[in-house]
């Protein structure tokens, strides 16, 4: 692949609720962030990714709400509805075309403005899942239960990804749930879906965030500190639940498989230094560790309760407080992205990590992780 | 823009989007919830190359992407690969009163799960493993809530 790299990245912080701000207002925050931290101007966007979903907007092709917000008039724009990682995909690939030297690729959520369980019972299907009332818990629940089963893991451990991860934010300004938690406490909250409790799941959230990418030499002329993309896939799998066992991660070891390939990694727990996965509901952590090959299958639980995933541990994950700490769906994806970016540049504040040379960012779409986008981002070219 | 917003009272638009749709089963669905509707049988469909036995049924295989033309009847029991009992949910979505299920059931014969609901319960009767059964409801309509909920049967595969 020719050489593309991040070289601006801008979040908002991310809050419950950001009435003061409309969608446009949270898309200018980040967009003008990423310029000011690439040192550009608008004029110097070749062109622009946005992402976005009818569904939470409340209206329809809602991207082309924010195109003054995104700087994006006079310019070729195409949208992801998907996670920002594969946004940022998009963004690449138009880099890679050749016909374009820097892409911004913005992203923008307000589950503030809508209610989450009814827009999440709306991505299964309407002949035969829909009206049974599923959504984004009940599922992921199944898949919990799924996945605990098959390999034993606990309840117990992954209350410590809710420890670990609300705790990290502590030193994240942009979180909006640092949480000083203990395993009794996450332990003995509510059932929301069992075996979901309520600290296990994700905030809702608002929030907006945007990258920049370019390509090899246009980074070079815009920055000192550029971040390199080494390797990127994503990979899908079966929409209907039952098609796939929820415990498997196939999708997520194919796309773990070419990204690797693509970036000559293959040891990933020894040649990644940090990792920043979709950790929507904790139990997502270890399972998507598993997935990524950091360990055998069934060791995740372990893996996490082993300390190693601690931000002082060999294999910080989550380092920024992860999707647990503030959700806003869509941006988290590339807000794991930025993290990273930022964790490479030395620039991720109180929460940095020492030694980051490589990092991995991972995003998931559609019910259960039913996709992944992996990305190796690095400091050298 | 900041400071007086901190003292303003912010104003909200409240909506409401509500769009009628028509959602077609299609050839494939329209024989199945026919086929529950009026007879109370569970078909699903074979693969011809790798012989899977898709539960819902599909019209092509997505390994093989060959069509699955053949129709197998399956049984109305199965066994349960995953399960959760929904304590708290938002109201409109709450088909049964709380708490109830959810389950992957894969039918006898199916070589695919399903995702149905789970009624009429006690909480140790459910676990990965465990063998329920469909319960029809009064009056078929012709979609899937033809099934009112699968109960456990007390037996364990």
């Amino acid at each position: 692949m020719d050489a593309v790299a991040i070289v601006g990245v801008g979040m908002t912080q991310i809050k419950r609720e950001r009435k003061a701000d409309g969608y446009p207002d949270l898309v200018y925050e980040a967009s003008r962030a990423a310029l000011d931290d690439a040192g550009m101007s608008i004029d110097q966007v070749d062109n622009v990714i946005t992402v976005s979903n009818d569904f939470f907007d409340g209206r329809t092709i809602s991207s082309m709400a924010i195109q003054d917000a995104c700087g994006s008039y006079d310019k070729n724009v195409s949208t992801v509805e998907g996670d920002g990682t594969f946004g940022a995909f998009y963004g690449l690939m138009r880099i890679l075309s050749g016909s374009y030297g820097t892409t911004l690729v913005c992203a923008h959520h307000k589950g503030s403005e809508s209610q989450m369980p009814l827009i999440t019972n709306a991505m299964f299907d309407p002949i035969y899942a829909r009206f049974l009332g599923i959504d984004a818990v009940t599922s992921s629940a199944l898949q919990a239960r799924a996945y605990m089963e098959k390999y034993g893991v606990t309840e117990e451990q992954c209350a410590m990804v809710s420890v670990k991860n609300h705790g990290n934010a502590l030193k994240n300004p942009v979180a909006q749930l640092p949480l000083e938690l203990t395993v009794e406490e996450v332990m003995s909250s509510p059932y929301i879906s069992d075996p979901i409790k309520l600290l296990d799941c994700c905030p809702i959230s608002d929030g907006a965030s945007a990258v920049i990418l370019a390509s090899g030499d246009r980074a070079e002329k815009i920055t000192e500190k550029a971040v390199w993309v080494k390797g990127v896939a994503h990979c899908s799998s079966a929409y209907h639940l039952g098609d796939r066992n929820l415990y498997c991660v196939c999708a997520l070891n194919e796309a773990a498989k070419k990204a690797y390939s693509m970036a000559g990694i293959s040891e990933p727990a020894q040649d990644i230094d940090l990792v920043e996965l979709y950790d929507a509901f904790t139990y997502m952590e270890p399972l998507w560790l598993e997935g990524l090959g950091f360990c055998e299958r069934g060791e995740g639980g372990n893996l996490t309760a082993s300390g190693k995933t601690a931000t002082g541990g060999e294999l910080p994950v989550n380092a920024s407080g992860g999707c647990l700490s503030g959700n806003p769906v869509l941006v988290a994806g590339l807000n794991r992205i930025i993290e990273c970016a930022l964790q490479v540049r030395g620039d991720a504040g109180e929460h940095q990590v020492p030694g980051v040379k490589t990092a991995l960012a991972h995003g998931i779409n559609g019910p259960c992780g039913q996709a992944h986008c992996v990305w190796i981002l690095g400091g050298e070219k | 823009m900041d400071d007086w917003r901190e003292k303003q009272e912010l104003l909200v638009m409240d909506g409401r989007i509500k769009v009628p749709y028509r959602w077609f089963a299609g050839e494939v669905g329209t024989r199945y919830l026919e086929s529950l509707r009026d007879q109370g049988v569970f078909l699903g469909t074979r693969c011809p190359q790798c012989g899977i036995v898709y539960h819902i049924p599909r019209r092509n295989c997505p390994d093989c992407f060959e069509e699955c033309s053949e129709w197998v009847e399956l049984g109305r029991e199965g066994t349960l690969e995953s399960y959760t009992v929904v304590r708290k949910h938002h109201p409109q979505l709450s088909v049964l009163p709380l708490p109830y299920g959810y389950g992957i059931i894969k039918l006898d014969g199916a070589d695919t799960g399903f995702l149905h609901l789970i009624g009429e319960f006690d909480e140790e009767d459910l676990a990965v493993g465990a063998r329920v059964e469909a319960v029809f409801s009064d009056a078929r309509e012709g979609n899937i809530l033809d099934v009112k909920y699968f109960r456990p049967t007390g037996g364990v595969e």
